[in-house]
């Protein structure tokens, strides 16, 4: 159901302000999001003042450095910090995407960050994806094929069929898209959400997958699928620059393609 | 029924159930033009439904006689009735030019960013231009 307003219980109240050092010469702020289970109150935003002479040049390194130096409870995850593990998925600035790929010098006036949109909280900028991974495990992600594989030998590929998963494959399952999508935020409970249509669509992309008309009757549904309205955040906020909203487009078609 | 309503559940450092907040959307996602276009379409598409029903009316006025055509008339005519005449005319035209981008993202086409954001300022462009160019054919025809 769209709910445009947040539940009394999710409202963000005014939080601390950590000033920056004496002698800071360029002061940044950020404005954090925090929720603490522990302590019964409702989410509020944090303000830390950052000196960007002592601090790297990405919101992740922002993000650690308060984590080091000024309050060790601020939690958020993170892993690789060079944009392939998909942990530090976060809004920033009024969009979706990954901290350790967003330059601090790219958002302009205190750098505002909450977690993923229209998620539960699990604390602070930590949201709960149990949703679309098990929306993800639903269109059951692996190849499927009946014929066995050639003797000691790998199922083969011609250049052109490997060239149809370039923008499929290099999904990191960061939720970005998903989290950045109207109609995943009112319907997500059914939609699946334009990251795992991507995935589902890199299956049905695959010349070695023999599954596509099964993959397709799974899909063929007024919510799993045709939520998608073609509004395009999901392809506009990708940090890994891939279209989300093609794939979604692609398995439309082959639907009405297979009926004749 | 929100199958989602199981994840707003938690727990603390003790173990006690807590309830978990929902994360921010429409209160800190930054409007986009792609967002924008989109709830406009839904929008346009809602008015004209009401459009049509004016159109109805107007309709069942022509059927009741010269008393009834002549207050529809009037009403229609009136300040009031000609800005709910201009607002279904850009509803129209909003809507047919993004169905248009609609028949094309269907057919596959339209999707690179690029394309996506001119196609949509194009939409924009075209139905002020078709308003403004219906509405002065219009009073011309009038004279």
């Amino acid at each position: 159901m769209a709910t445009f307003t947040l539940p009394a219980n999710s409202r963000i109240g005014a939080g601390q302000t950590h000033k920056a050092p004496a002698g800071a010469k360029r002061v940044k702020e950020f404005r954090v999001y925090r929720w603490n289970p522990d302590d019964g109150q409702n989410p509020r935003m944090d303000t830390f003042e950052i000196d960007l002479d002592q601090c790297g040049p990405m919101v992740l390194d922002a993000l650690i450095k308060i984590k080091n130096e000024v309050d060790t409870t601020v939690t958020f995850r993170r892993s690789c910090r060079e944009g392939i593990c998909g942990s530090c998925a976060m809004n920033i600035d009024g969009t979706n995407t990954l901290a350790c790929l967003k330059p601090i010098d790219e958002v302009q006036g205190p750098v505002r960050i909450t977690p993923l949109p229209h998620m539960p909280v699990v604390k602070d900028l930590v949201p709960d994806l149990s949703q679309p991974y098990a929306q993800l495990r639903s269109i059951e992600p692996w190849l499927k094929a009946d014929t066995p594989p050639p003797p000691d030998a790998e199922r083969l590929q011609s250049k052109e069929e490997r060239a149809k998963l370039d923008g499929l494959w290099e999904c990191i399952l960061c939720f970005c898209c998903s989290t950045s999508c109207p109609s995943y935020w009112w319907n997500g409970d059914r939609y699946l959400g334009p990251a795992v249509l991507l995935q589902a669509y890199r299956w049905i992309a695959d010349s070695r997958d023999e599954a596509t008309g099964e993959r397709l009757d799974a899909l063929e549904d007024p919510f799993k699928l045709y939520r998608c309205h073609t509004i395009m955040n999901c392809t506009k906020t990708c940090p890994k620059g891939l279209n989300p909203a093609q794939a979604i487009g692609e398995i439309k078609k082959l639907i009405v393609e297979r009926r004749g | 029924m929100d199958a989602r309503d199981a994840l707003m559940l938690g727990r603390d450092s003790e173990g006690r159930l807590v309830r978990r907040p929902l994360s921010p959307h429409l209160q800190v996602y930054r409007w986009q033009i792609t967002m924008t276009l989109s709830i406009l379409h839904r929008i346009t598409g809602v008015g004209l439904v009401i459009g049509t029903g004016l159109l109805v009316s107007w309709l069942m006025a022509v059927a009741s006689g010269p008393v009834g055509f002549a207050e529809a008339q009037a009403f229609f005519g009136s300040v009031l009735g000609r800005f709910l005449l201009f607002c279904w005319t850009l509803a129209l035209f909003y809507h047919f030019c993004n169905g248009i981008r609609h028949l094309a993202w269907d057919l596959g086409h339209g999707y690179d960013l690029e394309t996506f954001s001119r196609s949509g300022w194009f939409t924009v462009g075209a139905t002020v231009g078709l308003t403004l160019f219906a509405w002065i054919l219009g009073y011309a025809l009038l004279g």
